[in-house]
């Protein structure tokens, strides 16, 4: 029982070193606070105890210079810890670039996980020691959370649309992956593990086991199978928007706005056409949904993805 | 005991031979009364009997708890446990405890009023009340539900096959109480007091009652649109939040929260204005800062209203959206932090006696300080990244609503008694009790401090082994609180039977509640009354030299 016992494990993550740092300065802070209360109370509590000679002349009953002190005072420390914080997590939603993309669907009770090159997992994630990755999710059904505590991360992962959540890994083991979202009966049921490994032995791990396609390749075929190429081939007759270099790029929409083709905006084209429709087309496509599960999507996303550059 | 300066405001003291208490004996007349000090009963007894089931159910918890399997009660039955507990713990005894009871007696009282400006409407509320406490027992009866007291979508609306229906419905009934009480308090503090009574002649706790009631008249509402459209997405497969139909389960957390969140100050307002009342009395000086405390109860009302995106930090919510309600949830914390400041520093220059229901205010005065310290763990984003949906909340607002309301309640109860029944209290039990539950309390709750930071996820019904040591503890802090809690149950009704006769002002306190006789008769004062002196009115330096002369 003591051998695990640990009042507050060490992050292992790098932004996770940094949220301690931040949790450690404020544990500090309002440690003081906390104990300057007690004290005062207790301190007061005796010496002016009924019967007590202390001194009682001219009690106060409101000074304004103490009142706008201890006004002052704490806002002063919150906007410091305010701004501190809001910095931190603003990197929480800033991934590097070179991210390693992973695509997560939850449903209950089990996390699905799939690697870019096809590689599939349940209830464990495989990541590489001190490389971004990035975690793409969306839910089957119900609301759940992607929580990893060694790492300080946590994101909802919610049905309809994809969130995001990057980490770097900064110690190799293996640690609790939980769902913090309450999803249904078997909640508490719904974690797993996530299985740092040195980059070397992480490409070995990555490379092995699989004999799957890799997702663009799965999403190219689908992308024939289901009817994409129909329409949306450059050679096709139907008028439908091209999608090479299509993701990340701005899109007109004929309700005059404008958008960022990111995943969920892809997502959204295939199982609702009728949302976002471009300029210049008619809402002529077909919705997916139902014909395509949320791995189709991702598979059909990774493969519109890697359609960059011109025609 | 503490010498009673003379009071200017005494009107002729007419003697009652008999008090409210003694206008009827039959139940009619008891479930027909439109007296607001009756109604308080009602209500007293009422939620009593809820805080008991909600109880039942948190000791099954805890008691699950005590080892990581899942191995006292089956996984629905659990997840169905604490959603009970969290329903009628939140619904039906902390929102209208301190308000409905204390509130409802002592409002007209300390205004120098005859009755609540709607005596009708009052009854009516507990009748509300009632109706709704019915449809949760009923739910209970038909096997429970299992989405969480905050009934997230679209779990609640498309996935969950228990009573959800039942139980929104119960939620939905029972609001309306809340709003037509919070309409009568409004209206009673506007158009009743007594002349003299100056607003800001007003006891605090009547400044804390208003200001509730101004977020239950506004927040309310809020509850019963977003509870209704719960209702028509589960009968009717209409698209609201759920995102299979075109909906949005966001908008529910948005909807749900913008009542949930002024909802806790609703539980925490009227016991800081209980608090208010009791340091001053026990400590014989004026309160700090009067002014400065009442505008800090607007402040907290007001941009309450503004901060519930802090539930949603991970929600899929905006980065800026979060960044906003994180810098309005940090000042939130502000007036909170002047009160607790005002309330110390009431103490200095005092002449201090710990009865005990000061004892219980001492005790809600710490354990509100370090749950509002820790709520800016929470309000901090990029560290609720971490401890949200972890036993770190469920620590946290443990403090605020138990430790903070219910330690307030208990003392004003207390010190009340002696007004409500016409006796005292027995003093070295009510004493024991105070101490007994400071200590179970934070038995209780603290450790689950240290298991939200260590990464336990709440509602979690078997848990990784590394935890049990904390868990262990909690529950057996829990065996100690529910101890606590079950001695005023024993000591305060006999007290009501066998106690020692009160005078009319048994504490020596300001309060235009203490210048009519204890019990009050039915019509509260003989004679119209007018106000003089300044609220709080106490003075430690001749009281502590008198008494050791």
């Amino acid at each position: 029982m003591s051998a695990t016992f640990d009042t507050f494990p060490q992050a292992a993550s790098v932004l996770g070193r940094q949220v301690d740092v931040l949790f450690l300065t404020l544990l500090g802070v309002t440690g003081i606070v906390a104990v300057g209360v007690a004290v005062a109370i207790v301190a007061f509590t005796i010496r002016y105890r009924h019967g007590s000679k202390a001194d009682r002349r001219n009690p106060p009953s409101g000074v304004r210079w103490i009142e706008i002190t201890w006004t002052a005072t704490p806002l002063a420390v919150f906007l410091v810890i305010f701004i501190w914080s809001s910095l931190l997590f603003a990197q929480f939603h800033r991934p590097p670039p070179q991210a390693m993309p992973i695509h997560v669907v939850a449903k209950q009770w089990m996390w699905r996980l799939e690697h870019e090159n096809g590689r599939r997992e349940i209830d464990e994630l495989h990541v590489p020691l001190g490389q971004p990755v990035e975690l793409v999710m969306t839910s089957q059904d119900v609301i759940h959370s992607f929580f990893v505590p060694a790492f300080r991360v946590k994101q909802d992962v919610l049905p309809g649309r994809y969130t995001t959540l990057w980490f770097t890994a900064t110690r190799a083991g293996r640690f609790d992956l939980f769902c913090a979202e309450y999803c249904g009966t078997q909640h508490s049921t719904m974690h797993g593990d996530i299985v740092v490994m040195r980059p070397a032995e992480f490409s070995r791990w990555l490379a092995s086991g699989s004999a799957q396609p890799d997702l663009v390749a799965r999403g190219f075929d689908l992308y024939r199978r289901v009817g994409c190429s129909g329409c949306h081939e450059p050679t096709s007759t139907v008028h439908a928007p091209d999608l090479s270099g299509l993701f990340g790029a701005t899109v007109h929409l004929s309700d005059g706005s404008t958008v960022v083709a990111d995943e969920s905006y892809l997502r959204d084209s295939i199982l609702l056409p009728n949302k976002r429709v471009v300029a210049g087309f008619d809402p002529v496509m077909p919705s997916f949904q139902g014909q395509l599960d949320e791995d189709d999507v991702i598979a059909l996303i990774a493969f519109i993805k890697s359609k960059r550059g011109g025609p | 005991m503490n010498a009673v300066p003379d009071s200017e405001i005494v009107p002729e003291r007419v003697l009652h031979e008999s008090s409210y208490l003694h206008e009827g004996f039959t139940l009619r007349s008891w479930l027909l009364t439109r007296d607001h000090k009756r109604i308080a009963l009602l209500y007293l007894i009422s939620i009593t009997g809820f805080f008991f089931i909600g109880g039942a159910a948190a000791t099954l918890i805890r008691l699950e708890l005590m080892t990581p399997a899942g191995d006292v009660v089956d996984a629905e039955t659990y997840n169905k446990l604490f959603t009970a507990h969290g329903v009628i713990m939140v619904w039906f005894f902390l929102i209208p405890s301190i308000p409905a009871t204390l509130g409802n007696f002592l409002i007209p009282l300390m205004i120098g009023a005859r009755e609540v400006a709607f005596p009708r409407l009052n009854l009516a509320s507990w009748y509300i009340y009632t109706l709704g406490g019915i449809f949760v027992v009923a739910t209970l009866i038909a096997g429970g539900v299992d989405t969480g007291w905050t009934f997230y979508t679209p779990f609640s609306t498309l996935f969950s096959n228990t009573n959800v229906v039942l139980a929104v419905i119960g939620v939905f009934v029972v609001g309306f109480s809340s709003i037509l009480t919070g309409l009568n308090f409004i209206v009673t503090v506007h158009r009743l007091r007594t002349p003299g009574m100056t607003w800001f002649k007003l006891p605090l706790f009547v400044w804390a009652h208003y200001a509730t009631s101004l977020i239950l008249v506004l927040a309310t509402p809020v509850l019963a649109m977003t509870l209704s459209l719960v209702v028509f997405e589960r009968l009717t497969h209409i698209g609201i939040f759920d995102p299979a139909l075109g909906g949005d389960p966001l908008l529910f957390q948005h909807l749900f929260w913008f009542y949930s969140h002024p909802a806790v100050y609703i539980m925490v307002l009227p016991a800081m204005g209980v608090a208010s009342e009791i340091i001053p009395c026990f400590a014989r000086k004026r309160v700090f800062g009067y002014r400065m405390m009442a505008y800090a109860i607007f402040g907290i009302a007001i941009i309450g209203f503004l901060v519930w995106g802090h539930h949603m930090f991970v929600s899929g919510q905006s980065l800026y959206a979060s960044i906003a309600f994180s810098l309005l949830s940090f000042l939130v914390a502000i007036p909170s932090a002047i009160k607790v400041f005002n309330w110390t520093a009431t103490l200095y220059k005092g002449s201090i006696t710990l009865s005990a229901p000061m004892l219980y205010i001492l005790g809600f005065v710490g354990l509100f300080t370090i749950g509002g310290l820790t709520g800016l763990f929470l309000a901090a984003t990029a560290l609720d990244v971490h401890l949200t949906d972890t036993y770190f909340v469920v620590a946290h607002f443990h403090y605020i609503m138990v430790g903070g309301t219910v330690m307030a309640y208990l003392g004003g109860l207390h010190f009340w008694w002696p007004k409500i029944v016409g006796r005292l209290y027995p003093e070295t039990w009510a004493r024991i009790a105070a101490v007994t539950i400071f200590i179970g309390f934070n038995l209780t709750f603290f450790p689950q401090y240290l298991l939200g930071a260590q990464g336990m996820p709440r509602r979690y019904h078997e848990y990784p082994a590394r935890f049990q040591l904390l868990n262990e503890v909690s529950s057996s802090g829990a065996v100690i609180l529910g101890i606590g809690y079950l001695l005023p149950l024993a000591y305060l009704p006999w007290a009501m039977l066998r106690g020692r006769r009160s005078s009319a002002n048994p504490w020596g306190a300001t309060g235009l509640e203490w210048q009519t006789p204890s019990p009050p008769p039915q019509e509260n004062f003989a004679t119209t009354l007018q106000v003089i002196r300044i609220p709080y009115d106490y003075h430690p330096a001749t009281e502590s030299a008198e008494s050791q002369a």
